[in-house]
């Protein structure tokens, strides 16, 4: 069951990647970088289970096992996390001294193949529960009122760095296209075929940015040009680069890795 | 309980067996459930240290448990229920019981430094279990103290925004991530002495396991 579903995640994930990028060469890359088990069970979600089973036998359901009772698990504390979030406990700012410089280039992949955006073309594609659906391009999105934070970024696994980042006030942005905020959650599609789901509480957080210049200048590729959406309460990978494309929804479309088995809401 | 068995003679036979009981129930049953939520806290806190170390070396992936980060953080933060529910009824009924302040304490240094020198000349008795040595009280005391510095410090790691001033009180996030790996170091080292000692006074074992 657990499976079917992170296969159509996988597969609607297929489906919206941008054009130029083949899915099939992503979905190889992607599966390299992980580790053996790792990847079998990222491959498991591809394959029909049906077939799967029929060639593994008992594996199969002994991995199942512990995997799906550990995810049942991790479902709990998305829940706890949700009720432990607070909407106006702010996230510790710092001082311009604290930045971290350089500042770290973070990805599943190296930083030259990092996707190559280019600005003058680009839009922001704006879907679901919104009232205004009209594309963003950069120079109207650069024209909203600015606002600015220096706050650490949180990797899951374990490091961190001090950021100075400035843009638009996700909150502001929700208002602005006329979203229905009463909607679960905000979908984010990167360039890459990455891809983010957040729940609502955390879209409206005050320190929720959608971020277009890292340190007062427009984000380099490397920290996720043309735009990163910057969520100082939740862990990295819960901040996408590369941001194409925004939906408002009601249904929980997953993420890159939350779909590998990385939890859910992830929240600090 | 032992000077009361000894000053009714003419107890009742089942008065018997409950006044040689050195271990109760409760403490039997959460010493092993601990035990087993230790051993997944410390094998899937090994893995998850190897994603970003903070010293020199990793852990051999053949001793840490889930083969990779989000298989290791979904064992950590599954255990850790087991672990924070269990370790807070040990807490609880040690305290009200007053279990802890009648077998851990008080710890006077003098005895620490007589019953160690005794314990390293191999001339420690173990004759009766129910009584703990100074050095057993420290290390019993100590190990309960890691337990909750590293439950607080992992707690500041895993939310440092909701819980920032606790982040705080750690030293911010960097450092607490060093109390908790120091925490972790500290139990570990416990636990090799603990499960040797265990080993060469078989009946402490036993003592753990059927109560007497």
């Amino acid at each position: 069951m657990l499976k079917g579903k992170i296969r159509e995640k996988a597969m609607s994930r297929q489906r919206k990647a941008p054009p130029g990028v083949d899915p099939n060469l992503l979905l190889n890359d992607a599966a390299k970088l992980m580790p053996a088990r790792s990847r079998r069970l990222f491959l498991r979600g591809i394959v029909s289970v049906g077939a799967l089973a029929a060639l593994t036998g008992c594996d199969i359901i002994d991995g199942d096992t512990s995997e799906s009772a550990l995810r049942v698990i991790s479902n709990f504390n998305d829940w706890v996390q949700a009720r432990l979030f607070n909407p106006h406990t702010l996230a510790p700012t710092y001082s311009e001294s604290d930045v971290t410089r350089p500042f770290r280039f973070n990805a599943y992949y190296s930083e030259d193949e990092a996707p190559d955006i280019d600005g003058s073309t680009y839009k922001l594609e704006i879907g679901g529960l919104v009232d205004n659906k009209k594309p963003w391009t950069l120079a109207e999105l650069y024209k909203l009122p600015e606002v600015s934070q220096i706050t650490r970024l949180v990797c899951v696994e374990g490091w961190s760095a001090i950021g100075s980042w400035q843009g638009v006030r996700l909150s502001d942005f929700l208002k602005l296209i006329g979203a229905d905020t009463r909607a679960k959650y905000v979908w984010f599609q990167c360039a890459e075929g990455y891809s983010n789901t957040i729940d609502m509480p955390t879209a409206l957080h005050p320190q929720t940015q959608l971020t277009l210049k890292f340190d007062h200048k427009i984000l380099p590729t490397a920290y996720g040009y043309p735009i990163r959406i910057r969520i100082p309460t939740k862990l990295g990978f819960k901040n996408p680069k590369y941001v194409t494309a925004m939906w408002v929804q009601n249904n929980d479309a997953g993420g890159y890795w939350e779909n590998q088995g990385y939890n859910w809401f992830s929240g600090l | 309980m032992s000077s009361e068995a000894a000053t009714t003679p003419m107890a009742p036979d089942s008065a018997a067996p409950s006044a040689a009981v050195i271990h109760p129930a409760w403490v039997r049953v959460t010493h092993w459930i601990n035990a087993l939520a230790v051993l997944m806290m410390i094998g899937s806190g090994w893995q998850v240290y190897d994603a970003s170390p903070l010293f020199d070396f990793t852990f051999p992936p053949q001793i840490a448990l889930g083969n990779w980060l989000a298989g290791a953080l979904l064992w950590h933060f599954a255990a850790m229920w087991l672990l924070v529910v269990n370790g807070l009824v040990y807490l609880s009924l040690g305290i009200a019981t007053g279990r802890f302040r009648k077998k851990l304490f008080p710890i006077r240094p003098r005895e620490v430094m007589r019953d160690l020198s005794a314990a390293l000349r191999g001339k420690l008795s173990h004759e009766d279990l129910s009584v703990y040595n100074a050095v057993q009280k420290l290390l019993y005391a100590g190990v309960l103290l890691a337990g909750i510095v590293i439950v607080l410090s992992g707690l500041s790691i895993w939310k440092p925004v909701q819980f920032w001033w606790l982040t705080d009180f750690f030293g911010g996030y960097n450092t607490a991530r060093y109390v908790h790996f120091a925490a972790m170091t500290s139990i570990v080292a416990f636990l090799s002495v603990h499960i040797v000692l265990a080993l060469i006074v078989p009946q402490s074992l036993r003592a753990m396991i059927f109560g007497r």
